[in-house]
């Protein structure tokens, strides 16, 4: 008793130390400023600002710089500028949704309000985004996540059972039977053990532990933790990340926004992009002059290069992990994107684990997939999961506790990652449409995959590696040399200056493969295949005149 | 009387200790300082991680140890290793583990775990807001667009948010801002709500929850290294996504301490306090605030709000307005003043020039939808630069989930008085807000009726955070275990009556000052007995420990 009391005492005397500022000097303060908080007429600056709000924001700074040095404006200068502010920040670049793409979406503002253009609408073929190109919803899914979402429908006869049964199942998994609390900042339990049993068949029986398995806001979320888990020490000491090149941005932007340091190794265009174990030796060893590589980043089935890894690749880039002790993230959010005669996926954990415990009981691996990709082009829900294997179990503890302070991943998109997990069985009701819908969709992918090989490559100046898998194209460009000039006095990437003329004559918004990285002296862009078919043969048919045009304007 | 802890609460008490412990005597002695004081977040999950691997794993590892770990504590990001983050921390995966232990048939001195650790409404039973799933059902699967059980309103609503997707489908990617027509929708509902301020859709941000937009400004703030490294200010107790996110962006956190004698007031004289404090060793560059208030449940007084604006304008400070109990407002002759509105008030010259992001969420007022992850910022004053680097910063995650984006639309554009969903909507939303408040109140009366337990009005939020006396055996034993002497408190309280509250240690408090946090969401008859379990164990506690008398505040 008595030495609480004391304390409460202490706090008594701590309260009356705090060193205030004069409070007289306070008020003083305030009524210096009391008139504005009448607010006499705030109305002019208002229409000012508003007239502001129609220019660039480039010379919209401008003017406002020029009112402070007028006075106009307020004396005090932004706490936040372009020169104050996180530079790490500023060195993020995310090319899929960079200029070419902003530009883009003022076209279609324009187009929207009458302007006059060469085409009457914009294609955005720059990002994997299957719905926006009219590829229709799984039925399925997205009966159960109505049911999740609204209860009552579960009375309604128009639903299959096999519907409502996964409904029930998953509303059982959440607090107070709703989709609106929070999960486990690692996911729902039954959805966890659903992609546990997933991964197990997929993997021909290789167990895995619901445990390892944490549910994502996309894959994309589960690969920044990773990375963000991986980076530390300073100077050479610093954590060195391989990626492929050319890569998904999503990996250079984390990379650059984390401090970590790129180590580019490059995939061979002329065999059919494929990895290179020598490649990997050449780069590892050149990064670890000025860095300390610690992990090694896959893409497979390949974005933006479309590869698909043979399994005898796989083997080798495990072993070479194993020795050179990388840890190893597998992104196959493309698993059942593969299209090609003779191709197959494989998925890392498999193989590993086929290679015997030497390294299957140490080869730190986290594996990422999503419902954004595949036959289901989910994207909006922000679906996905890692599966860890062979992480330190107090690395794994600082894992859960990193999730945990976001809370968890939007628990529709769980649901829905639930249900590629556990789609609807032979015998269910919902079986057959299921599958015909699956279907249609993977094999108009494989169509279309094809279709754009055979066009790019019937154009001059175009070199099409197949599609084997994955949602896009990355072909090989020939730029004239004049063009490659203009663009470097812009200072622009001459695939830049190429994409961005493109759009602006034909509407067709596509991304620059300067934006993934390439071989110096290369170009490349990057088009999703997802377009309808009929469309995308306009798209290319389009394409080809305009490369054809570009190379005689510039030769 | 009472019966000495059992085993089974020893064992609690003693587990967590071990945990401690074996941190503590890790070898590397550089990291041992810093690890005993993150202890908190330390799971106990430790041991069976990879338990079913791990025979496997033993055997190789026996025979000749191949392979060093890429990653482990000593090669972790350290940054990350800093994070803590109480409100899921320890003390609820000490909870989880005894619920499972329950559901497996398992004997405990209750029959349930009652989690009024987080503010999870709907776990707690609360029922959604019928509209707004309706028409998260309708964007879902349109074919119900047919369907004669849905009213025309949801159905107008659905049909809208589509048409703002890409090929009308909730399964496209949107702007990684948000889609364009919620973006206006939040920019009228905040025109509205200030009374007629306008409100730009273009400074509007959508985004997963509030804490993701909470990061992202925060993430654009941080710079500068050593004395001019970006220093946070934060109010004690807060919100501890503060203190993580600052510890992973290694800002520096300044504390500046709430009046919990004048009902967690914000004193301005303390910010003063706190930011002369802090320029001493880093740049001060932005002040958070968290109004209403969490943990604390204080509604900020307009002139407060003035105050700090006018402190803020002055000191060149960024300021961050969590805004997400906006909705919940219980005391009466309290209303909630948004920050913009009141920076409007205090003229152009504020008004125009003090940056300004606050935040909103689907998780908590009325509507409680925690699991779509939906939420928005607002941002003021941004220099157009900055703006498009944050653009850019938010498009590496492509966009917020379109459900919960869709949801937070129903927030900013309810039904109308005049549409056939009105009534419904309006019942519902007045009986969710009403029984809020009721419960507000029975917690804070049945609290200050416990000897030891002193608990401010809770004016909004969804929270109490009571002060508790703990006996100085009880500190003693705390100290001896290494642990927070609150964390002991909780601890015991969950083992022996399965209640699971955060101790205030995780979100901070003065020093020698003791507290926790408890949620006021359990329908009203489980907070009740909640209630009279927490009064009966701290006066078992108060015995336990030797004391019968408590000095009163």
């Amino acid at each position: 008793m008595l030495p609480s009391r004391s304390v409460w005492i202490c706090i008594q005397r701590e309260k009356k130390h705090i060193c205030h500022r004069s409070s007289q000097h306070v008020t003083g303060l305030l009524k210096s400023s009391g008139s504005p908080v009448i607010t006499p007429s705030p109305l002019s600056s208002f229409s000012f600002s508003k007239s502001l709000s129609g220019l660039s924001a480039a010379r919209r700074g401008l003017i406002q710089r020029k009112m402070s040095e007028n006075g106009v404006t307020a004396r005090r200068s932004k706490v936040l500028t372009i020169d104050t502010m996180n530079a790490t920040v500023k060195k993020v670049e995310y090319a899929v949704r960079g200029p070419i793409v902003q530009r883009a979406v003022q076209i279609e503002k324009e187009l929207k309000e009458g302007a006059k253009k060469p085409f009457t609408e914009v294609i955005k073929a720059n990002i994997g985004d299957a719905h926006a190109m009219g590829q229709q919803p799984i039925t399925f899914f997205r009966q159960v996540l109505a049911l999740c979402s609204y209860p009552e429908l579960l009375k309604d006869s128009n639903f299959p059972e096999d519907a409502k049964h996964r409904a029930r199942r998953i509303l059982q998994g959440c607090g107070g039977e709703s989709i609106g609390a929070y999960s486990a900042s690692q996911g729902i339990d039954c959805i966890r053990q659903d992609v546990a049993r997933y991964i197990e068949r997929r993997d021909g029986g290789v167990p895995c532990d619901p445990d390892n398995v944490f549910l994502s806001t996309g894959a994309s979320d589960g690969i920044v933790t990773m990375l963000k888990l991986l980076v530390a020490g300073e100077g050479r000491n610093r954590t060195g990340i391989m990626i492929s090149i050319p890569q998904y941005p999503l990996y250079s932007a984390a990379l650059a926004e984390l401090g970590a340091v790129q180590v580019n190794y490059y995939l061979d265009e002329e065999k059919c992009w494929g990895l290179d174990i020598s490649e990997l030796q050449r780069s590892l060893e050149a990064a670890r002059q000025h860095c300390n590589p610690r992990a090694l980043c896959i893409i497979n089935p390949g974005n933006p290069t479309g590869q698909v890894q043979s399994r005898q690749c796989i083997e080798d880039v495990i072993r070479f992990a194993a020795k050179e002790n990388l840890f190893l993230m597998a992104d196959e959010v493309y698993q059942d994107n593969v299209y090609a005669d003779g191709c197959q996926f494989h998925s890392f954990k498999k193989v590993l684990f086929e290679m015997g415990p030497e390294y299957s009981n140490t080869v730190e691996l986290a594996s990422f997939h999503s419902t954004s990709k595949c036959y289901m082009g989910e994207c909006g829900f922000r679906g996905g999961y890692m599966e860890v294997i062979n992480l330190d179990p107090e690395v794994k503890e600082q894992l859960s506790k990193l999730v945990s302070v976001r809370l968890c991943p939007p628990v529709p998109g769980q649901a829905l990652m639930g249900l590629v997990v556990n789609p609807p069985q032979p015998g269910e009701p919902s079986y057959t449409t299921f599958m015909k819908e699956r279907t249609a969709v993977l094999s108009a992918l494989a169509e279309k995959a094809k279709l754009t090989e055979q066009i790019l490559n019937t154009v001059p100046g175009i070199a099409c590696n197949p599609v084997q898998g994955a949602m896009y194209s990355f072909p090989r460009i020939t730029l004239p040399e004049r063009a490659v000039k203009e663009a470097k006095e812009k200072g622009q990437a001459p695939d830049m200056l190429y994409c961005m003329k493109l759009l602006e004559e034909t509407g067709i918004c596509l991304v620059p493969g300067s934006g993934f990285g390439q071989r110096d002296g290369t170009y490349h862009f990057r088009m999703t295949i997802l377009p309808p078919v009929d469309k995308l043969q306009i798209l290319l048919s389009k394409l080809k005149e305009f490369h054809q045009r570009f190379t005689k304007q510039y030769s | 009387m009472h019966r000495l802890p059992s085993s089974a609460n020893r064992s609690l008490v003693a587990g967590a200790l071990e945990q401690y412990c074996a941190l503590v005597m890790r070898p590397k002695s550089k990291t041992i300082r810093q690890e005993s004081v993150r202890f908190k977040t330390q799971g106990p999950i430790e041991s069976y991680g990879l338990k079913r691997y791990s025979t496997a794993e033993a055997t190789v590892a026996s025979t000749s140890k191949i392979r060093e770990k890429t990653l482990t504590m000593e090669t972790l990001n350290p940054q990350v290793k800093a994070v803590e983050y109480a409100v899921r921390g320890l003390i609820v995966m000490k909870a989880d583990e005894i619920e499972r232990c329950l559901r497996e048939g398992g004997k405990q001195p209750f029959t349930e775990v009652i989690k009024a650790n987080i503010g999870d409404a709907h776990a707690m039973g609360q029922q959604p807001i019928t509209f707004l799933r309706q028409v998260v059902a309708l964007c879902t699967f349109p074919e119900l667009m047919d369907s004669p059980g849905f009213p025309e309103d949801a159905k107008a609503r659905a049909q809208r948010i589509l048409r703002g997707c890409g090929g009308t489908s909730l399964g496209s990617y949107t702007a990684s801002q948000g889609v364009e027509c919620i973006r206006q929708d939040i920019a009228t509902y905040i025109g509205q709500r200030d009374q007629g301020v306008p409100a730009d859709w273009n400074n509007i941000f959508l985004t997963t929850g509030a804490s993701d937009g909470i990061v992202s400004i925060l993430k654009m703030l941080v710079s500068g290294q050593g004395a001019s490294r970006t220093g946070v200010m934060i109010p004690i107790p807060q919100y501890p996504l503060y203190s993580a996110a600052i510890a992973e962006m290694e800002a520096v956190q300044i504390n500046y301490y709430l009046d919990e004698d004048n009902c967690w007031a914000l004193d301005i004289n303390e910010l003063h306090r706190a930011y002369q404090a802090a320029r001493e060793h880093c740049q001060p560059r932005v002040i958070c605030i968290i109004n209403p208030g969490n943990p604390t449940g204080q509604v900020q007084s307009r002139k407060c709000i003035e105050e700090v604006l006018h402190f803020a304008y002055e000191e060149n400070l960024f300021v961050m307005s969590d805004e997400v109990y906006q909705d919940n407002v219980y005391a009466s002759g309290c209303k909630f003043h948004s920050f913009k509105k009141v920076l409007f008030e205090m003229g152009p010259e504020y008004f125009n020039s003090v940056e300004l992001a606050s935040f909103h969420s689907t998780s908590k007022g009325y509507t409680g939808e925690c699991g779509f992850r939906g939420g928005y910022m607002e941002v003021l004053n941004l220099d157009p630069e900055v703006k498009a680097q944050l653009l850019k910063l938010r498009s590496v995650q492509l966009c917020p989930p379109v459900s919960g984006q869709a949801a937070m639309d129903i927030i900013a554009n309810p039904p109308q008085p005049d549409e056939p969903s009105f009534s419904l909507f309006h019942q519902e939303k007045t009986a969710v807000l009403g029984s809020l408040k009721e419960k507000a109140q029975l917690t804070e009366e049945i609290l200050n009726s416990v000897p030891g337990i002193q608990c401010n009005p809770v004016q909004g939020a969804m929270y109490a955070f009571p002060r508790l006396f703990i006996p100085p055996k009880a500190v003693e034993q705390a100290k001896a275990l290494g642990m927070q002497p609150d964390m002991l408190y909780c601890l015991r309280l969950l083992e022996e009556t399965g209640i699971c509250l955060v101790p205030g240690s995780g979100f901070g408090q003065r020093e020698g000052t003791y507290h926790f946090r408890m949620t006021i969401l359990p329908t009203k008859e489980k907070l009740k007995v909640l209630l009279d379990k927490v009064s009966d164990f701290h006066i078992k506690f108060l015995k336990d420990y030797g004391t019968s008398e408590v000095p009163r505040g």
